[in-house]
């Protein structure tokens, strides 16, 4: 029935149709499965980027706003002398478990304060508040045993720059593209 | 059906010829129900039961609360409450439905527990044990999507870190991530399917109950002595064993009263106390709750999720070993579903020859162990991410796979097991003659003539 024999003719053409068709089934299964797949992706609502623009007019130093930004927190801390003083005296052999600065704005750079911060003098930090180990949000003003945030979920300590510094989480927490379109309005994204 | 030999059903009446020819149902119903059971059978084996009446509860309740329920965040929450103070009982149903959920995982634990201590994972019920592996999951897939669905406080931060593992991947994390949420967050998208889902996993979950008993209405039962049941003569089974219908399901109704009473007890008076209070409070993206504690039922798995922080020298190890890929949060994450993987391998780091625990007297101990462990680790997950509970949480976490990796197969080498009963009849016999020794009026090691 299935044994197939070298000279026949018959055979050979019954294997060819065998192929053909097991082929064409595959093909069939994925063109119908992907759709089922794919329709599980953000839809073209939720893709379409928006961008956003945030008064920091009202913030004084020490102050914070939490914004949402593609259904993520956005903390922009206008920092007070003290933290950036803070900040910037690690060095970044202190960091011991990521010294990337997680910051597309300044892409490639290592983790050093001046890298994390949008302005030279190092007073306006924003970054998107979700905890890099598993997506909570840290709480802030201080918060954790360096001074700047801590995340409740697993115990992730960060300092006034946003960096990890003990516990589970792996990577500073990331920062947005963000620009100040003039002196008292930042662009998200 | 193959197996244990048994009478089977014949049709008598021209109907039932008539029905029998054309489809075998009732034949299907009477060899199911007329299984040839081991008679020593002990109180741990009613948890099967207890586990489809869960099943039958929550698929009843859940259809009916889903004619009430919104799955949308702007209403998911309000038409929660709408439930429990304007639908017709509706506090009840819903109350039936949350409670129901942890007698399912309770009835579970002790049902695997079970299986565990008397091998009845062991050759030939691997298929089984693994069917039942997969019920396992599905069950803890379809309850994770489940608590996402009231959008309280938890429901929302339970789902952002139970996403989040799939997020730790190497390389594809977010993208796969994104593509479980339909966003860069739990949002709307992510709201809809779970409710999806979590309406059609029961149904799987009852496909794979059916297997599961064909499985093992296949092998027979196992029993406390994990002794086969005769198989050579019809005569000879019958020795060792008791027709399902009526004896066990009479045992097993018993035992239903008996535990329905005090889960009727738990939803009438204490309907909220397994349950956390910031389910009650409206989801919000922007605040994370003090602390995240799923349902008891995860706990063990949520503290061997936790208990693997960068500064621990195994997670350094493996980090530096595998150039970077595998840090802290991926490795949690794989020790979090390795613990599972490995309970899933149980039929084969097994090495012992002996089915039952009852015969290892090395094993009772290590097994008690690991059943007291369970309960740290529950423990260890209900408490804050620090201090002196991540280091209790390895331990129990190093215990956990000792137990399937190291100690299960050594213990097959180095144990030297006890006498077993030649047959299940001379177990039953010696069980009931030590009852009646004990009570004059119990009952009598001879074969009484029934019926």
């Amino acid at each position: 029935m299935l044994v197939s024999h070298a000279d026949d003719n018959d055979s050979t053409r019954r294997d060819f149709i065998y192929y053909a068709t097991a082929g064409a089934g595959v093909v069939t299964v994925g063109a119908a499965v992907w759709p089922l797949v794919n329709q599980m992706n953000p839809s073209a609502d939720v893709q379409a980027l928006s961008s956003i623009f945030v008064d920091v007019g009202g913030l004084e130093p020490g102050g914070q706003l939490t914004v949402n930004f593609l259904g993520k927190p956005v903390f922009i801390r206008r920092r007070t002398e003290e933290e950036i003083a803070d900040g910037r005296a690690v060095a970044l052999d202190e960091l011991s478990i990521d010294r990337q600065s997680r910051n597309p704005n300044k892409p490639g750079t290592d983790a050093l304060d001046a890298n994390r911060t949008m302005d030279d003098e190092g007073e306006w930090l924003v970054m998107t508040g979700v905890c890099t180990h598993l997506g909570c949000v840290p709480l802030g003003n201080g918060a954790g045993d360096f001074g700047g945030w801590f995340c409740p979920c697993h115990g992730s300590h960060y300092d006034t720059a946003g960096r990890i510094r003990r516990g589970p989480a792996p990577e500073n927490m990331h920062i947005p593209v963000a620009t100040f379109v003039d002196d008292t309005t930042i662009q998200l994204g | 059906m193959s197996g244990i030999p048994h009478d089977h059903y014949e049709p008598k009446s021209n109907a039932e010829k008539y029905i029998h020819r054309r489809l075998p149902i009732v034949g299907l119903i009477y060899d199911t129900i007329m299984l040839p059971t081991p008679k020593n059978l002990n109180w741990m084996w009613i948890w099967g039961i207890v586990l489809m009446l869960c099943l039958v509860l929550q698929i009843v309740t859940g259809i009916v609360l889903a004619m009430h329920y919104t799955p949308h965040v702007d209403h998911a929450f309000a038409s929660v409450e709408h439930i429990m103070r304007n639908v017709n009982g509706g506090h009840m149903l819903r109350y039936l439905h949350q409670n129901g959920s942890m007698l399912f995982f309770f009835a579970v634990y002790l049902h695997m527990f079970r299986s565990m201590y008397y091998g009845s994972y062991k050759a030939p019920r691997e298929i089984t044990w693994i069917i039942g592996m997969l019920i396992y999951l599905a069950m803890m897939a379809t309850a994770f999507m489940g608590y996402v669905l009231p959008w309280g406080q938890m429901s929302f931060w339970g789902a952002t870190v139970i996403t989040g593992l799939f997020g730790a991947v190497p390389g594809i994390g977010d993208m796969l991530q994104t593509w479980l949420l339909g966003g860069p967050a739990v949002d709307n998208a992510a709201l809809n399917r779970f409710f999806s889902l979590h309406y059609l996993l029961p149904f799987v979950i009852l496909g794979l109950s059916i297997v599961h008993i064909w499985a093992f209405h296949t092998t027979g039962n196992n029993n406390p002595t994990g002794v086969e049941v005769r198989r050579t003569s019809k005569e000879e089974a019958e020795k060792d064993t008791l027709p399902f219908w009526p004896y066990f399901v009479i045992k097993d109704l018993f035992a239903l009263v008996v535990i329905l009473a005090i889960f009727w007890a738990l939803v009438g008076f204490m309907p909220n106390f397994l349950g956390h209070t910031d389910n009650y409070i409206e989801a919000n993206p922007l605040v994370t709750p003090p602390e995240i504690v799923p349902e008891w039922y995860f706990l063990p798995f949520y503290a061997i999720l936790r208990a693997f922080t960068s500064d621990v020298w195994i997670v350094i190890a493996v980090n530096w070993l595998s150039f970077g890929i595998i840090d802290a949060t991926f490795f949690g994450v794989l020790a979090m579903f390795g613990s599972i993987f490995v309970w899933a391998l149980l039929p084969w780091v097994d090495t012992s020859s002996v089915r039952s625990g009852r015969y290892r007297p090395m094993f009772k101990w290590w097994f008690w162990l690991f059943i007291i462990n369970f309960v740290v680790l529950t423990w260890a997950g209900a408490m804050p991410a620090e201090g002196i509970y991540t280091t209790i949480s390895l331990i129990g976490t190093t215990y956990w796979f000792a137990y399937f990796l190291v100690i299960l197969p050594l213990l097959g080498v180095l144990e030297k097991p006890l006498p077993q009963p030649a047959t299940i009849e001379e177990d039953f016999k010696a069980s009931l003659k030590s009852k009646s020794d004990n009570d004059p009026k119990g009952p009598n090691a001879e074969p009484i003539p029934a019926e």
